[in-house]
């Protein structure tokens, strides 16, 4: 799960990180009052959930009021990679010395939570990462002790040369650290981490992401999400125990099993067509979830054929087979439909296919050419 | 031979009185699992499918010899009940659990290193050496015993592609569901080692998936540990960046992860890779004859 900067400063907030003021915004007479308030030097951020906001034009300098309403007018509104900006943080302008870049990641191959840090921090902080990653120190965390105070201060006399800098960032980290574990995030970002001219360590910009099988034990974090529309319906498919995610093509899938169904994806690519979505049913032959299933799969209007993917192991293709009979008694769609069936009881499973006269195959192959063949017509 | 378990397996049910814990219990013993207990605290002297239950794992262990354990508990409980099976003495943990946080799994890691306790999983199908032991959720009838050491991230995915390995009469020395989270215990590496060093194992299939650089790390380990030959599959090639595909550890995000790097890394090792399922017996056929 992710969230805005603007919620992600209020976390750091909460736990003694120092955040410039900023007010959030939906209206750019918002954005004037704001401005006015603050009456000082502002910055205009757009708040959406995706990265490159500062390269798209989204966050801009206002040196007063009229500024401020001019760049809202620009921001408010505008599109960035799909997503369009409804609201933005209007804060304080900070003097500049010099960016920096501190974050926590899990880290697949540590199994332990990893800390990196630059003293080049910035928009170009990718670049960094892929050009010089000497640049960056990444420091693996023992998960028994924590970010240990030591352990801050060295990483930390490794980008400020002034010991008391070191030590405000220092601080931070161990803040940084304790609101990760505390919120079980996956990512907590300050890029940048800024020196101001008079020797201030402050945290002008924050990332952070949250680890979903964890939501269950953060109501504070799960009451901050904001999901778009597309989310919406992917939260809704989870919460029928499906698993779904929509993408531009026009052959709808429906398999057990995440692996398969990328499988699936795949294989209808490699045949010349093009999958419309992502959707995992789980193990079940339960009818409901079937119905549940098809009419996600047949709400996206770019839909031509359905390919339905099963291997049936601990549950069994003839029980898989009459979920489908009962659902497609239930649904009326001129949709083509063709069904695969393999593994437990296929044969069973098939023949009772057969008698509705569904298309049936047996192979993923077959299955992902005649879904191809069905979408053309 | 085969790999982590055999019919000496003592093998130890934690959360059996549970729905699947007590399926599961079923259908492994059907297949000749040896299963000597199961837990449930609050439940002891009961017993379900024949096996009896215990309180505790130290319990089950003391009076029983178990060896291995399997997980069935809710995911909030699960990094608990790993523990108690490590502290207990168990030498390989499989935990079937599926939405473990992966803040447990990273507290879990040290205390699992520091016992010298295996674990398989969290979020994974469990393992079977065909013909003598049945650990997981896998379903039975598609094994058969043979010379192919499988790996894979998958569930289904794996069904799909034993069936097609078995059909083609390939069998298996063990097949091992190694899950998809983004923490979890043995990986490609350590599995591909055991395979390597087992007599019996004469080439090994990997599934990979999008995400992470698991599969680029066991190409490397090829190239310059093994021997015996393996191919390849990586499933989600057309899965597009930042997407979360079901399982927590196939998302691709900065440029790391994707199939094509995978892909590429693999062809480098000398490993052919599959370019959909059915093509993998083909070219294990290939690759055992010495054609590719």
């Amino acid at each position: 799960m992710k969230i805005h900067e603007y919620q992600a400063r209020q976390i750091f907030r909460n736990y003694g990180i120092p955040v410039p003021d900023g007010i959030l915004c939906y209206t750019v007479s918002e954005v004037e009052n704001a401005a006015r308030e603050l009456n000082c030097m502002v910055v205009v951020k757009a708040q959406v959930l995706t990265g490159g906001r500062g390269k798209a034009g989204g966050v801009k300098l206002a040196k007063n009021v009229e500024e401020a309403v001019t760049v809202g007018k620009q921001i408010l509104g505008m599109n960035i990679k799909g997503y369009t900006v409804e609201k933005v943080l209007v804060t304080q302008a900070a003097d500049i010395e010099k960016e920096f870049y501190v974050g926590f990641v899990n880290d697949r191959n540590t199994k332990s939570v990893t800390l990196m840090a630059s003293a080049e921090g910035g928009i170009e902080i990718e670049e960094v990462a892929k050009n010089t990653p000497e640049k960056i120190i990444k420091y693996p965390v023992n998960p028994l002790t924590g970010l240990l105070d030591f352990q801050a201060r060295n990483i930390a006399m490794k980008l400020f040369s002034d010991i008391k800098q070191a030590q405000k960032a220092a601080s931070i980290l161990t803040k940084l650290y304790k609101l990760y574990i505390e919120t079980d995030a996956t990512l907590a970002e300050i890029n940048p981490l800024i020196l101001t001219p008079e020797g201030d360590v402050l945290a002008i910009d924050g990332k952070m992401n949250f680890d979903d099988n964890a939501l269950f034990r953060q109501p504070k974090i799960l009451a901050m999400r904001e999901p778009d529309e597309e989310e919406l319906k992917e939260i809704a498919a989870h919460e029928k125990g499906l698993s779904y995610i929509k993408l531009d093509g026009n052959i709808g899938c429906m398999v057990n099993g995440a692996g398969l169904a990328m499988a699936t994806m795949d294989m209808i690519k490699l045949y010349g067509g093009s999958p419309a979505n992502f959707l995992d049913i789980g193990g079940s032959s339960n009818p409901q979830k079937v119905i549940d299933a098809m009419n996600i799969l047949l709400s996206d209007k770019n839909v031509k054929a359905v390919m339905i993917n099963i291997f049936g192991g601990i549950t069994r293709c003839d029980d898989v087979a009459k979920g489908l009979i009962k659902a497609m008694e239930l649904i009326s769609t001129d949709i083509p439909i063709v069904v695969r069936l393999s593994g437990t009881n296929a044969e069973e499973g098939l023949a009772l296919l057969k008698e509705t006269g569904l298309p049936t195959v047996s192979s993923m192959s077959e299955a992902a050419k005649k879904a191809i063949e069905l979408s053309e017509r | 031979m085969s790999i982590l378990v055999n019919k000496d397996t003592r093998l130890v049910v934690q959360g059996i009185t549970g729905r699947d814990g007590k399926f599961h219990t079923g259908r492994m013993k059907e297949y000749g699992t040896n299963i000597v207990a199961g837990v449930s605290p609050g439940k002891a002297g009961e017993m379900v499918e024949g096996v009896p239950v215990f309180n505790s794992v130290e319990d089950a262990v003391k009076a029983t010899g178990a060896n291995t354990s399997i997980i069935f508990v809710p995911a909030a409980y699960a990094a608990d009940a790993i523990l108690e099976a490590s502290e207990a003495g168990i030498e390989l943990v499989i935990a079937i659990s599926e939405g473990v946080p992966i803040q447990d799994m990273i507290r879990v890691t040290p205390l699992l290193k520091q016992n010298d306790t295996l674990l398989i999983g969290p979020n994974c199908p469990g393992l079977i050496t065909p013909g003598q032991a049945l650990i997981g959720i896998l379903p039975a009838m598609i094994f058969k015993e043979g010379n192919i050491g499988f790996i894979s991230r998958s569930g289904t995915l794996t069904y799909e592609v034993v069936n097609l390995l078995t059909l083609n009469n390939f069998g298996q020395t063990t097949v091992v569901g190694i899950g998809g989270d983004p923490v979890a215990g043995l990986y490609f590496i350590d599995l591909l080692e055991r395979f390597e060093n087992d007599p019996e194992t004469k080439a090994v299939v990997l599934i990979g998936e999008i995400g992470g650089d698991a599969e680029e790390q066991a190409a490397k380990f090829i190239a310059e540990k093994m021997t015996k030959p393996v191919v390849a599959f990586i499933a989600g090639q057309t899965a597009p960046p930042g997407k979360r595909m079901g399982h927590a550890g196939a998302i691709i995000s900065s440029g790391s992860g994707t199939a094509a790097e995978k892909i590429a890394a693999f062809n480098a090792a000398g490993v052919p890779v599959a370019k959909e399922p059915a093509e993998i017996p083909v070219l294990l056929k290939q690759k055992l004859e010495g054609k590719i």
